[in-house]
This record gives structure tokens, sequence and C-alpha cells, in this order.
């Protein structure tokens, strides 16, 4: 690749702003991750605010905001609120999380694991980040349009996102433009890792991270065009007149409306889900792949099933496919689909169950190091059991008929997506950040940020499952308007603090994050005496990665072989 | 309207005949949960503190092979295939398929708009009247048409659900404008009103009260103010109440 060979020629721009090579693009893809998973955190903790004080104006931002529309006297009004769930949504979702996941640890992690000096089609994926970039400018401007960004909910169920303001249209071609990048991305990761593979690097030989990346691309690939096209499809309902998912004789604020009519609202949920259930393993399994390395690393010892844990992660990407209308058991199912839907959900909890059992079983007989990654690594195991287990009673389609759309519902994804994968994520920033910059990370403060935020984050979530009981409908704009709701009120106030609490504890991190990139202790090439092939590269490695194509002659996590003298053997020592 | 006393921190009180089942799924699955995290929980904190890195301490290679978590993943299975197919099953065939006769049943359709729920009763005839969404006005929100013979009598009601105790009730459930979700919590009644569909939906309530419906899927900006009332009579009330509504109709607005 002729590229490789020219970059020292590559002025500033080139190399750090446009650049091909996937380590520089993986980087851009988790710093501009990163700052969208702080924005829309920080609109959470506003609406935090309307829900803990329903009603009470603004503390400090409320003067800024006084005379405008969305605000009235500083205080938060129902299309402020519902766009600001909205964004949090989509942005945490789909410009934080899979960016970060994907973009970020996918990008950086996958051709220096299986040995290859960069990507199959390195300008894909720089064409891949750009337009990324592009999606979440668009969603960005959103916030200045007249009427604000989207307020249907992350999901936009039509009609009601069909007849909202503008910033629907921006939503629409921000994800237009977001599925894209994540198309392009997904068929590099594919390509990369069928074609770049090093030599004697078999497919099991492969670390697990690998093979997450690889099962998680191929549902980026196969449920995102359907997605890409119900999108386009919306914004053609919404801009040229057609009614894909406007049905006929649509009367909304005493007005019959003029729409062609014909359509049907479900059908939009149909595509919806159709990705966004796959969507949700897309989130987990990078994750699981960043503790699964973290696990076996920092316990010594090999991988406890790896294999039966591969055939489980395939065979949890194929069973992703058909769970999707589980989140439509309200819609007016049949008995015969909802059987179909509630069976597959029950058994999609198998092959999760048996990776979790995995894990913990690799515990068995360790000599576990507690350092910064493990701990974030280790609690992302009980929260996402936590998680896992609260999907049961909403993939039962009898117990979803309470439990749907109550907080319940918020409680359970966020358990998986929130102290689940943004634990393993973090767990993954503070074990390659030494591979990735050439220092380590600073342990005290690490330790706060983890204590804090682990403490806090249950404060967030587990009240919500008390919601959820009370019968608490998501979405509401002042939580305690029902006389049932009324009566656990005081769990908002609590969670809301703990929100705060958990954003104050991000402080450390961010803190630590510049401070050990400056002052940070000078990291080895390989910091935790790890065995893939990352860690056989220059820290950090040159562009290119290898200093000699790594020949490769056993598995991924050959810890505490009897009889060697050190207590591991990297992959690519013979 | 219903006293908040009766709600807390748990399911709120169930005053459906049907709701049983859906509370014991709710019940028997979270003992299920709790029991196998607390076990999982015991075991990953025994492993984190006999297994952390010490002096002396050295990681093995290889673990003797245990048949116990296989065990343990095929009791879950079992466990989850039991309560699907035992309960689950059957619960949502005879929830969502077997409905009452129609003539034993109080017969209604809910019209869900932006931001209320619109209950129509087909009157006297037992039969609703023609709807047409040209005719809906401020005084005729569900858009009656008051030439169809079988609309004279009909009486619809804003966000005022009654019916009577011990009976079935057959909802017809639809929306004008966008999607909502009737929420009656003590009822353990969800469902979506879709617009361009009609589904039907029953329940049968078993005790009298005053409670809330509330919206379960985000509607708009009155998503929240969405509420309406359900008033559960005695067979009594619920006849003076309809007899005082038949009353209100005698003017024969135009």
């Amino acid at each position: 690749m002729s590229e490789h060979n020219e970059h020292h020629e590559l002025g500033f721009i080139r190399t750090y702003v446009f650049s091909i090579d996937h380590k520089v693009i993986g980087i851009q893809y988790a710093i501009t991750g990163l700052l969208f998973l702080f924005f829309g955190f920080c609109l959470m903790m506003l609406m935090r605010w309307q829900l803990a004080y329903p009603g009470e104006a603004l503390p400090l931002i409320a003067s800024w905001f006084e005379n405008s529309q969305m605000m009235p006297g500083g205080v938060m009004s129902p299309d402020l609120y519902n766009s600001f769930g909205a964004m949090h949504g989509t942005i945490m979702v789909f410009l934080g999380v899979v960016p970060l996941a994907v973009g970020g640890f996918g990008n950086y992690l996958v051709p220096l694991q299986i040995g290859a000096p960069d990507m199959a089609f390195p300008k894909l994926n720089a064409a891949s980040y750009w337009s990324y970039f592009v999606g979440g400018v668009v969603m960005l401007c959103s916030f200045f349009l007249p009427g604000g960004p989207a307020q249907s909910g992350w999901t936009s169920y039509p009609p009601l996102s069909i007849l909202a303001s503008t910033g629907q249209t921006a939503w629409l071609i921000g994800m237009v433009f977001l599925i894209t990048s994540s198309l392009l991305g997904s068929i590099n990761i594919i390509v990369t890792i069928v074609q770049l593979r090093a030599k004697g690097l078999s497919f099991f030989r492969m670390p697990f991270l690998v093979w997450a990346q690889f099962v998680t691309s191929f549902l980026l690939v196969l449920a995102f065009p359907p997605l890409e096209a119900a999108a386009v499809f919306q914004l053609m309902d919404r801009v040229a007149g057609t009614s894909f998912f406007m049905p006929s004789g649509l009367v909304v604020g005493g007005m019959p409306l003029q729409v062609a009519g014909g359509g049907n609202p479900v059908l939009w949920q149909h595509l919806f889900w159709f990705l966004a259930h796959p969507e949700v393993y897309v989130l987990i399994l990078p994750a699981l792949g960043i503790v699964t390395e973290i696990i076996a690393n920092n316990t010594r010892k090999p991988l406890y099933g790896y294999k039966t844990m591969v055939y489980s992660v395939l065979f949890l990407g194929f069973m992703s496919f058909i769970v999707w209308a589980h989140h439509m058991f309200m819609t007016g199912m049949g008995t015969t689909m909802s059987n179909f839907f509630q069976t597959t959900t029950m058994i999609i909890s198998i092959p999760s169950v048996i990776l979790i059992t995995c894990l913990i079983i690799t515990l068995w007989g360790g000599s576990i190091r507690f350092n910064l990654p493990m701990m974030f690594a280790l609690a992302f195991l009980p929260m996402f059991a936590i998680g896992g287990l609260t999907g049961l009673p909403l993939g039962l389609a009898t117990s979803d008929i309470y439990l749907h759309d109550t907080y319940y519902v918020i409680g359970h994804f966020h358990y998986v997506v929130a102290p689940g994968t943004l634990f393993a994520l973090f767990a993954g920033i503070y074990y390659w950040y030494p591979k990735v910059t050439g220092r380590m990370m600073n342990n005290l403060l690490g330790k706060l940020h983890f204590w804090i935020s682990f403490l806090a984050i249950n404060g967030i979530f587990m009240p919500m499952f008390i919601q959820g009981f009370a019968g608490v409908s998501r979405r509401l704009h002042t939580p305690n308007f029902y006389a049932h709701a009324q009566a656990v009120q005081g769990t908002n106030v609590f969670m809301s603090i703990s929100a705060w609490v958990l954003g104050a504890a991000q402080l450390f991190f961010i803190i630590n994050f510049f401070l050990s990139l400056k002052a940070g202790k000078r990291a080895s090439d390989n910091p935790w005496d790890a065995t893939t092939l990352e860690w056989a590269t220059p820290t950090p490695p040159p562009h290119g990665n290898f200093l000699q194509e790594p020949v490769v002659h056993r598995g991924p996590y050959e810890y505490s072989v009897p009889g060697k003298a050190t207590d591991y053997i990297p992959q690519q020592v013979s | 309207m219903d006293s908040p006393s009766i709600y807390g921190w748990w399911l709120p009180p169930d005053v459906s005949a049907h709701g049983a089942i859906i509370d014991q799924i709710i019940l028997i699955m979270h003992v299920f949960m709790v029991a196998l995290f607390v076990g999982w929980g015991l075991f990953f904190v025994y492993c984190l503190v006999r297994f952390r890195q010490r002096p002396g301490h050295k990681a093995r290679h290889e673990i003797p092979h245990s048949k116990l978590p296989k065990f343990l993943e095929i009791g879950v299975v079992i466990f989850e295939a039991f309560i699907l197919v035992g309960l689950s099953y059957p619960a949502w065939s005879k929830l969502r398929t077997a409905f009452p006769p129609r003539e034993s049943a109080t017969n209604i359709r809910i019209v869900a708009q932006q931001f209320g729920w619109n209950i129509h009763y087909p009157g006297k005839d037992g039969v609703f009247g023609r709807t047409d969404p040209k005719l809906v006005s401020d005084s005729n929100t569900i858009g009656l048409d008051l030439n169809d013979p079988n609309a004279k009598d009909d009486i619809t009601t804003l966000g005022q659900l009654h019916f009577p105790v011990d009976k079935p009730v057959i909802a017809n459930l639809t929306s004008k404008d966008v999607i909502h979700s009737l929420f009656i919590p003590v009822l353990r009644v969800k469902h979506d009103a879709i617009p361009g569909m009609n589904v039907p939906i029953w329940w049968e309530a078993k005790q009298t009260g005053q409670f809330e419906i509330a919206c379960a899927q985000l509607c708009g900006n009155g998503h929240t103010t969405m509420r309406g009332f359900v008033s559960i009579d005695t067979p009594e009330e619920y006849a003076a109440w309809m007899a005082e509504k038949e009353k209100e109709l005698e003017p024969a607005p135009q």
C-alpha cells in the first residue's frame, strides 16, 4: 500500500485531520464520540432538574433563556423536554456509544490485534469518519432551528414525527449520514478481518474482541439498510407529500389532514426495530469484547470456554435479527406472532447467559489484579447481568402489558448500555490509553472516578425499576402528574442528585485524561504483560503499525502456562 | 379522584379479573431474578476474594472441568421455558383473543387524540353510528355522522370512561392523529391506539372505584397531561349515569 510509504511527507492536516491511518481515525472517532457522550449527558442532567423539581426554573442557565419560547421564565417547556429526550437518546446511541465502541475501539484495535498494517480500505475509513462527523454536525445544528431539534423520541414514531417541527427533518438527514458512516465502517472491518490477518492467525486464534467487532459489523451491515430506507421514506413523507407511514383520515388539532394516506405507522416500527434491536447488540458486543480482553489479561489465565464464547456471540448475532417485534407487543399483535417473538426473546437470553458464565468462570483459579481497567471490567459484569435479567419480564408479552413504556424499560436498557457498556468502554480507555499515548493514566484519579461513578450510576437507574412497578410512564415532562406517580416522586429527587454526582465524577476522568497525556508515567510497549498482537508494536504504534510483519504461533490467551519463565507468552513469540 | 394512598412502591392494587396472571408472572420472574443475581453475586465476590493476586498465589493454566455451570444453564432454560409456555402463552392468548360474546359485554369505542380520550357509547340501539373525519368539529370530536340513524342515540364523552363492574368491556381502540397508548394501571390494561387501525381489547373489573387513564406513548407536548378518568360503577350507578347522558341528548344537537 503506497499510502504507508509516503506518510513522512504529509503535513499536519493530512496527518492529524484528514488522515487515512486507522489509528488516527480511531482516535478521531473516540474523541468525537466522547464529546458527544458528554453533551448528551448534559442534556440529561438538565432534564433531571425538571424531573426532580417539576416547574421550577433551571439553576444557572435559566437567566440566559428567560424570554425564549422553549424556556418561559427559565422553566423547561414540554417541547424542550421532548427535544432533549429525543436528542439524548439519539446522541448517546448513534453519536456516542457506537462511534466510540465500533469507530474508536474497532478502528484502532482491529488492525493491531490481527497484525495488519492498516484497514483494508484506508480512504473508505476516512470517508466513514467524515460522514459520521457531518451527521453529528447536522444533529447539533438542529438545536438552532426554529422549533428546536427533533421531539419525537429517539424512535421517531410516525405520525408524530411526520407532523413534528423542522428539527425532525434535520434528524432524518443526520441519521442518513450516520447510517452511511456505519455501513462504510463495518464493511471495512469485515474485509479487514477476513483479508488482512497476520500469517498464522486463524479465525480461532483471533482475540475475542476481534470476534465481537466482526459480529457487530455484520449486524450493522445487515440491519442498517432497512433503517436507511425507512429514514428516506420518512423524509419523503415529511417533505415530498408521500404517505408511507401516514394512514388515511387523520384529524390533527381538529383539522382533517391533507395527505395522500394509505400508509401504516406500524410499518415504521417494524423497520426501525429491525435495526434497533440488533443495534442493542452493536452497543453491547464491542463492550463485551473489551471486557473479555481485560479479564483474561488480569486474571492471568486463559479465557474459559473461548470457542463456546465465539459460537455464542455468533448465535447471539443471528438471533438478534428475529426478536425485533418484542418492542411492539402493544401494537395489536396476534397470538402466533407474539408467541414467536416471546420465544426468540427467551432464546436470545441463553447465549448471553453463556457469555457471562464463561467470563465469571474465567475468574476461577486466576490471580486477579485489581488495576483500573479491571475494576471497570469487573463492574460491567453485575451491571450487565441486571440489565439482562430485567429484559426477561419485558420479553414475556404478558408481563410486558404492564411494564411496557414505563420507567422499568428505561431502567432495563440503561443498565445494559450505561453502567454496562459505558463501564466497559471506560475499562477499554484505561487499558489501551498507554498504548495510544505512551503514558499511563493516574491511578488515584481513576479510582475516584470508578467508585463514585459506580455508586452514583446505580443510584440513577435502580429506582427506575420502582417507578416502573408503580406504573410511571416514560417521557413524562411532569413526572408527578398522575396519582400513582406522586407516590414515587421522592425517587426522582434521589435519581437526579445521583445523576449530578455522576456528572461531577466524570471530571476526575477528564482531568486524568488530559493530565496523564502530559504528566503520566511513561508506559513500556507492553505495560500489562499482555499476549495479543497490539502489544507487540512500539508504543505508540507508528504509521504501518509493526516494525516487521508479525507471525502468529498460538491462541490469544496463553497465560500462566506451566514450566515457562514468564506467566504469559505473546502470540507472536515462536 | 382516586386517593394516592392506594399507590406505593410496588404494583398498584389490581381491580381487574384478568390482571392476576400479569402480577403473578412479574412476581415469579423477580423472585427468580433476585435469586439468580444474589447467587451469582456471592460466587462473583467469593472468586474476587479467593483468587486475588497476592504473594505466593499463582494462576492455574487449566482449571478442573465442572458440570455445575452447564446444569445451572439448563436449569435457567427449563425455568424460562416453563414461564413462557406454561404461563405467558396461555395468558396472552386469553387476554388478546378470547373475547367474551359482544352481547354480554359493554361495548365502547375509544378514540385517542392529542391530548385526550374520546369515549364513544353506542347508546340504546347498541349500534355505533358512522363516523367521518371530515365531520370533526369542536363539538363533535369524533366526527359522528348525525344523519346516520344509528348515531342519533350515541353518547360521547371526553375522558370520562364509565362502565359497570363484573361485566366484560370490549373497547375498540383507535386514534385520530398520532399513536397513543391507553394505560389504566389498576386494570392492568395497556394497548397502543394507532391511527388507521381499529384494535379491539377487552377487560373486566371486579371492584368499583374512580381511577386514572394515562397515556404511555409519547404523543406530543401534551403527552404528560393526557389524563382520562375511569369510573367503575355498580350496575345501578352505571344505569343512572347512562340515563343522565341520554337526557342530555334530547334537545338533539345539530
